[in-house]
């Protein structure tokens, strides 16, 4: 998983000669594949546009015309937008926008926390059976989150939490802990031996080398890793599906899309305004952070 | 503390208190790790740093897992042991059979043609002038969440009846139309549309395999390429020759990869059809039968079933990976 990591990010920056693929695209004698390219990229893109168009339509209009008809007739409107962050539909978008944000803040520093102090012990502390707990909790990688929901649900029963946001905060936080001790380990493991000792042999202990040595080279590590987590929990809908399924009051704004396509899946105006106000935020940091979230997704890819 | 925040403000009061109840435990861990000076206490350092970790894993993961896997064994109500007669239920039910053919097609159609998809836009834009650009249309479907990418293929999807003044919404339909067809109920006719769901998949993981990809074709090196081109080779030989060569370890990691991710795929089949019209798989008719249908033991073997399926390509992916990393 590691091994692809820094060639995405990296060599997007090495502009050197041309390298198989733009020869065996200079062959294909270039109009070709030109179109080819902007056949995929306008087949990839119409999904999207369609329903943002829709979103800024009368509900009138949506309902009995296609959004194609828009560019003859075009009529603008926030009407949608008002309607998913007011009582009138039914539905208030801004309640669960802040149920996803307080469920994904804790939900990525405590797993983030947590595996670094378990990275940083199978990297650098000995200890008897580090080889087997290393080994357990990377082969734990693989297990499906289906085949522990229904256990952990009962758990939380007993502990009296169902129906609160501790269910999501532990839940989230326990099912990322493998791939998160897997990736920063692979990280810990590359600094050198020597930058450790030295600090030892100045007396520092544990605590001290985790925090002044560790943490400040593996900021990149902890920024990808929690990109990835961030979005993994804000994009999540089986989790939130049987922990806060219950009530509306914790759940996130997923969770509130997928029921509103439920319930009124022909409400094409609320439709489509949620499903923009849900995808906003993952929208911003694929944007912003795209260097993160490339690596952190790659690294990511098999989790759940 | 405990209860179920429903305000705001509670919300985040509640959000900041777990915060530093955390930061209190951590500090708590640190504390006693700090005191534990010297060589001779190593291992204490040690575990006390695995300690939440190891906690959280076994009330969290390992239990659970053998937990569910024991339940399989029992009938709906998790009373009586049943033996495997709900592994047979999967293997011979009717309705269960579709669930299998499903997650078959699925599984095959999603990666291969994800991957060909990404691979074939990776050497198409390589180097082009607007090469960032024309990766980020393909790869933003994968950061949004699977349910608003079900949204905004229903919408492609959506059927209006046939009828003079009923104008069609969904542009899927409009084209049928244009192309002098009559309207089709596209989530509702099956088998088509599993086919229909599965290529929401594909639009979600192209973007990935094509990422991917692009970064090991960048990666091979140019002399190789530099030769080929030097004895003149056509497009169609250097893509076969040199290009799908070098990069074939990456492609079956990509393969892999997405094949987990689809065998997974629930919140797809859940949002679009609710898994009716037979377009469930096993990942969605888990949480059917578990929750809607309250058949436990099933919903547990299904489960088992999903964990049972991930293990050998899960296997071969690290395989992979590792094989690439020792290169």
């Amino acid at each position: 998983m590691t091994a692809v990591t820094p060639l995405a990010t990296e060599s997007d920056l090495i502009p050197t000669r041309p390298s198989a693929a733009a020869v065996a695209k200079k062959r294909l004698s270039s109009p070709w594949a030109s179109l080819a390219a902007i056949v995929i990229a306008v087949l990839w893109t119409i999904p999207t546009f369609g329903l943002l168009v829709s979103s800024f339509r009368p509900e009138t209009k949506i309902k009995r015309t296609g959004w194609w008809t828009f560019f003859a007739d075009p009529q603008l409107t926030l009407d949608n937008y008002r309607s998913v962050f007011g009582e009138d539909g039914g539905v208030n978008m801004a309640d669960f926008f802040v149920n996803s944000l307080v469920i994904c803040i804790p939900a990525v520093l405590i797993p983030l926390a947590l595996a670094s102090l378990a990275a940083y012990a199978f990297a650098w502390i000995n200890f008897p059976g580090k080889n087997f707990l290393f080994i357990t909790i990377f082969a734990l990688q693989i297990v499906p989150l289906q085949i522990t929901l229904i256990p952990v649900l009962e758990i939380f029963v007993h502990m009296h939490i169902t129906g609160t946001f501790w269910t999501l905060w532990l839940a989230h936080s326990t099912f990322a802990l493998p791939l998160a001790i897997y990736l920063l380990h692979n990280f810990m493991r590359e600094v050198p031996a020597g930058l450790i000792e030295a600090a030892r042999v100045d007396g520092a202990g544990h605590v001290s080398i985790f925090f002044k040595v560790m943490l400040p080279l593996l900021t990149p590590a902890l920024a990808a890793f929690g990109i990835f987590q961030f979005l993994w929990v804000w994009n999540d809908l089986l989790v939130a599906l049987v922990f806060a399924g219950g009530g509306n009051e914790v759940a996130p704004i997923t969770l509130a899309l997928a029921n509103l396509s439920g319930t009124r899946g022909t409400a094409w105006q609320l439709l489509s305004a949620g499903a923009f106000v849900s995808i906003l935020v993952p929208v911003v940091v694929f944007v912003l952070l795209q260097r993160y979230f490339v690596r952190g997704l790659l690294a990511g890819s098999v989790k759940g | 503390m405990f209860n179920t925040a429903s305000t705001t403000p509670e919300k985040l009061l509640q959000m900041v208190a777990a915060l530093l109840l955390f930061a209190a435990v951590m500090g708590v861990i640190l504390f006693f790790a700090g005191r534990l000076g010297g060589k001779r206490h190593e291992k204490w350092v040690g575990y006390l740093y695995l300690l939440p970790v190891v906690l959280m894993l076994t009330f969290g993961l390992v239990y659970p897992g053998l937990r569910t896997i024991y339940e399989s064994f029992f009938d709906a109500a998790g009373k009586a042991f049943v033996g495997i007669d709900n592994y047979k239920t999967i293997f011979t039910d009717d309705d269960q059979l579709t669930v299998l053919r499903n997650t078959v097609l699925w599984v095959v159609i999603t990666p291969f043609l994800a991957t060909g998809i990404g691979l074939l836009y990776a050497i198409l834009v390589d180097k082009s002038r607007f090469e960032s650009f024309a990766k980020a249309l393909i790869f933003l479907p994968m950061s949004i969440s699977f349910v608003a990418a079900s949204v905004i293929w229903k919408f492609m999807y959506e059927y209006r009846p046939d009828q003079a003044n009923v104008k069609q919404i969904g542009l899927i339909n409009q084209v049928i139309v244009w192309l002098g067809g009559k309207p089709v109920q596209l989530l509702i006719e099956s088998p088509l549309n599993t086919f229909l769901l599965i290529i929401v998949m594909i639009w979600i993981q192209a973007g990935f395999a094509m990422t991917v990809l692009s970064a090991a074709i960048k990666a091979i090196p140019d002399d190789i390429v530099e030769a080929a081109r030097l004895d003149g080779v056509n497009a169609w030989t250097m893509f076969r020759n040199i290009t799908v060569p070098s990069v074939r370890p990456t492609i079956v990691v990509v393969l892999t990869t997405i094949g987990i991710g689809t065998l997974k795929v629930f919140d797809v089949v859940r949002t679009m059809t609710g898994g009716n019209f037979k377009t469930s798989v096993v990942a969605n008719e888990f949480y059917s039968q578990t929750f809607r249908a309250d058949n436990q033991g099933l919903g547990a073997a299904l489960a088992v079933l999903l964990f049972i399926l991930v293990i050998p390509v899960v296997a071969y992916n690290i395989r992979q990976v590792r094989r690439s990393e020792a290169r």
